[in-house]
């Protein structure tokens, strides 16, 4: 008897990290654009990399429960790191998202050695003041980041030497589905080890962690740094794949979306951000020729929802109608 | 071409809307800790009444302003009843989530009706121009700007320290739960309180257009500086407001004229190091 | 090791004119049960803030072992065993009780910064956790989330997360409180049940605690400490009497 309840924690934890079925589905329709809607790659890759932005904010947001503003400021410094390696004539793809990789977690570490000793309207001002301080010294940097008209003269060459990177998007997205798919697993991983677990207490209760020997900062500026450098790849991947970098990258207006994206997903289900970067990218495209002010006005409409009505994002929505589809971890 | 003194009045002009701008929001967070980052979306919609109201209507400017400050109290009141009541017990992140909404969905309106051109108001005689004082020349609009502030800033610490709606208000800040037990209907304070904030952000609005121009993402470029004064002064304070927006307002200004290169970043970097040293703001709580 | 667990050296704390603690000076010899009561405000939640840390003394010491601990942080102070539990239930809503005592051990440990190898690999802090639980008959309900658990359970669990961290020291902020007398026996038998080696200091208004458990009870009022005694001299100590005047105390 003794031993039966007590290998129940083991059957619980494996039960909880294996993979469901549903999720390999989900990876093997991410293989459809290829087969099914080949003209539409190029959209597959931006979604792709907008999943992985999405999946790397929600291990902040959703995970340890902090609010970030700024996320923006990761993405567009990977972006503008590959950029600027490519420009000045490396353009090996593999050691160039490595590189830029590196460069957004060593940003994600300093500023998260900031922002960790701070709550609530605190942190939401320190992040938005980072990730505007940065679009702005890259506005005034213009020599360095080529200012409002973007960054000019990247050339990538092949990926793995035998791809090209051209128009019709196969080796863009395989490149970009490739990269998500290894920071899945790691995220994937990393949600389920103590850390993880830590991370849910930050979120849950961030006063009773300390009364448990938790060091509260310590495993904020952790996550923050892998967050960053998760980011930091989305936007290499960006800039890789399109061959530009614009100062778009480091707006407000991009870390507005893609907190959108993971909200509208739900936030803290790992998926969240990958269904959420599907459908708006995918609405998105659709509402392509309407003027863009028009596409604001029902993303605005649609946040007021959402938060209003459905506020556990589509997973969360779906949690509730099937509750086999797993709590949230 | 302009002396110390004259950065040095331009930045208390400038000091003065950020207050005028911010207060608001300082005594509404503080009070029910609701995060509006919609803040400048009242503001927008009294600058783009003022401008309405001169160019379509041809009203003196003065005039607009006291419609200017309804416009945005009112829009206050409907979205606090319709939205902003369901969210008080609600996460930050949800609170932002639909503030950003709501700015979004203004945004997108002023683009509609306003297009997205820069909008300009026109100004009595007797407000432009400059008046010269002791061989400085010191513009007549922004005079008007800190007498106007100046004004109102007399007005609304009479109200808190004299007035019984004002001891409520500070009661409320300074412990909601408190404030309820003594029988103080908070939300009714809160409500009030949250019209006038509304109001004065949209006369700010009206008020901000000779000054820092007009547009249709106006709600969104200048949230970040109210943010910033907001944080910096601490919640809940009048005088941490206006300590906070006079401190930003001339440091941005001596930034942009004497370090063109860094003018941008100072007001950032000044914000930094004072929430690193004080985070809960100058004069903030606890 | 010393014999004395726990001691703090006039201890003050002032908020503006607010004096909430004034010349606080209170020693608990190792393996002892300590009492602290008294009226509503008179500082005894605030007292266990600054033994942990989650408050900054204006003058004093607090040192744990005979080592002195006030500067530390509180994290420092848990992890060299100096735990309190929380008057109002500060629980982890969306964890189960087993993720939330294995977090608590992993914490102790260290290992709650790994990342890399996923929970079965820690399956030792899994068994721990659920050993805990066992002894405190939450077993049944370990796997639903926090916030489905009765309140007397929850009661239960903030005990048994301090108890993961291995505790030398155990502050118990009123661990009874809103606790229904039907559903009380759970708890005192835990308490009784706590390790000889443990030096506890528990924060009660029910008598029923107080009288049982406690060998010596330190009478606290208005942030000073008014006398310290075995119950039966706390008991008829005219002075307590006056500060309960009216409230009567309950006894079994």
């Amino acid at each position: 008897m003794m031993s039966v309840s007590a290998s129940e924690p083991q059957r619980y934890l494996r039960a909880q990290i294996r993979w469901q079925p549903v999720e390999a589905l989900f990876w093997v329709a991410t293989l459809l654009p290829f087969v099914v809607t080949p003209s539409y790659l190029v959209l597959a890759s931006q979604i792709a990399i907008t999943g992985l932005f999405a999946l790397s904010l929600d291990l902040i947001v959703g995970y340890a429960g902090l609010v970030s503003l700024g996320h923006a400021a990761y993405f567009g410094f990977g972006s503008y790191t590959a950029g600027l390696i490519s420009k000045w004539g490396w353009g090996e793809p593999l050691t160039g998202l490595f590189i830029a990789a590196a460069a957004a977690g060593v940003l994600g570490y300093i500023t998260s050695v900031v922002i960790a000793r701070f709550r609530h309207l605190a942190l939401i001002m320190i992040t938005l003041g980072f990730g505007v301080l940065l679009a702005e010294a890259a506005n005034s940097a213009s020599w360095l980041t080529g200012g409002a008209d973007g960054l000019q003269g990247m050339r990538m060459w092949k990926l793995l030497g035998m791809f090209e990177f051209d128009l019709y998007g196969y080796a863009g997205f395989s490149y970009a589905l490739a990269v998500l798919f290894l920071a899945f697993l790691l995220a994937r991983r990393l949600i389920n080890s103590p850390f993880g677990l830590a991370l849910r207490g930050i979120r849950e209760n961030a006063v009773r962690m300390p009364a448990i020997g938790a060091d509260n900062p310590a495993h904020i500026r952790k996550i923050y740094t892998i967050a960053a450098v998760m980011a930091g790849t989305a936007g290499a991947l960006l800039a890789q794949t399109t061959e530009t970098v614009s100062l778009e990258t480091l707006s407000f207006q991009r870390s507005a979306d893609v907190l959108v994206v993971l909200i509208l997903g739900g936030a803290g289900r790992l998926y969240g951000g990958l269904v959420g970067a599907i459908v708006y990218m995918v609405a998105r495209d659709q509402a392509s020729g309407v003027n863009p002010q028009y596409w604001y006005f029902w993303i605005g409409i649609l946040l007021i929802a959402v938060v209003t009505f459905l506020p556990n994002g589509i997973l969360g929505g779906l949690a509730r109608l099937m509750p086999a589809a797993g709590r949230r971890a | 071409m302009a002396s110390v003194f004259g950065v040095l009045f331009d930045g208390l002009a400038y000091g003065m809307l950020l207050f005028l701008l911010s207060v608001g929001l300082s005594v509404t967070l503080g009070m029910m800790n609701f995060v509006n980052l919609a803040h400048c979306s009242f503001a927008m919609l009294g600058g783009y009444v003022a401008v309405a109201l001169t160019s379509a209507f041809g009203w003196p400017f003065l005039a607009t302003l006291a419609p200017a400050f309804l416009a945005a109290a009112i829009l206050s009141v409907v979205l606090e009843r319709l939205l902003y009541r369901r969210l008080y017990r609600a996460s930050e992140l949800d609170q932002c989530l639909l503030t950003i909404g709501i700015v979004f969905v203004s945004v997108a309106a002023a683009a509609y009706f306003f297009g997205t051109m820069q909008q300009s108001v026109v100004l009595p005689s007797y407000l432009r121009g400059s008046v010269s004082v002791m061989n400085q020349s010191f513009g007549m609009y922004r005079l008007f700007l800190i007498i106007m502030s100046l004004l109102v800033t007399i007005v609304l610490v009479i109200a808190l320290e004299y007035t019984r709606f004002g001891a409520q208000v500070r009661a409320a800040v300074d412990n909601q739960r408190m404030a309820r037990g003594l029988g103080i209907d908070v939300d009714r304070v809160f409500a009030v309180t949250f019209a006038l904030g509304s109001g004065l952000a949209g006369l700010g609005g009206a008020l901000a257009v000779e000054i820092v121009g007009l547009d249709h993402a106006f709600a969104f470029s200048f949230l970040v500086y109210v943010l910033i004064v907001v944080a910096v002064g601490g919640l809940g304070s009048i005088a941490g407001s206006f300590a906070a927006a006079t401190v930003l307002g001339i440091s941005d200004m001596a930034g942009k004229y004497y370090l063109p290169e860094f003018g941008a970043f100072l007001i950032y970097l000044v914000m930094l190091v004072l929430l690193m040293w004080r985070p809960s703001g100058l004069f903030g709580k606890r | 090791m010393s014999t004395l667990a726990l001691a703090t050296r006039g201890l003050d704390k002032s908020f503006g004119s607010l004096a909430v603690a004034t010349n606080v000076t209170l020693e608990l010899p190792r393996g002892e049960r300590y009492a602290l009561i008294g009226p509503n405000g008179a500082g005894k939640t605030t007292l266990i803030n600054l033994i942990t840390g989650m408050l900054k003394p204006d003058r004093g010491q607090i040192l744990l072992d005979s080592q002195d601990i006030t500067p530390l942080k509180p994290a420092e102070r848990v992890r060299r065993g100096l735990v309190r539990t929380f008057q109002i239930n500060t629980l982890f809503p969306d964890l189960n009780a087993l993720e939330a005592v294995a977090l608590a051990v992993c914490e102790r440990e260290r290992c709650s910064g790994r990342w890399w190898r996923t929970l079965p690999s820690y399956g030792a802090a899994f068994e721990e956790a659920h050993t805990i639980l066992v002894s405190l008959e939450l077993a049944a309900s370990c796997f639903r989330p926090t916030r489905e658990l009765a309140y007397g359970q929850q009661r239960l669990l903030e005990i048994a997360l301090a108890l993961a961290a291995k505790p030398a020291v155990l502050l118990l902020d009123e661990p009874a409180a809103g606790v229904p007398q039907a559903e009380s026996a759970e708890l005192f038998s835990v308490i009784a049940n706590l390790s000889q080696d443990m030096t506890v200091l528990f924060i009660e208004h029910d008598m029923n605690v107080v009288f049982r458990f406690a060998k010596r009870i330190i009478v606290m009022v208005g942030g000073r400490i008014l006398v310290e005694g075995t119950p039966q001299e706390i008991a008829s100590d005219p002075r307590v009497r006056e500060v309960y005047l009216g409230r009567g105390a309950r006894h079994a």
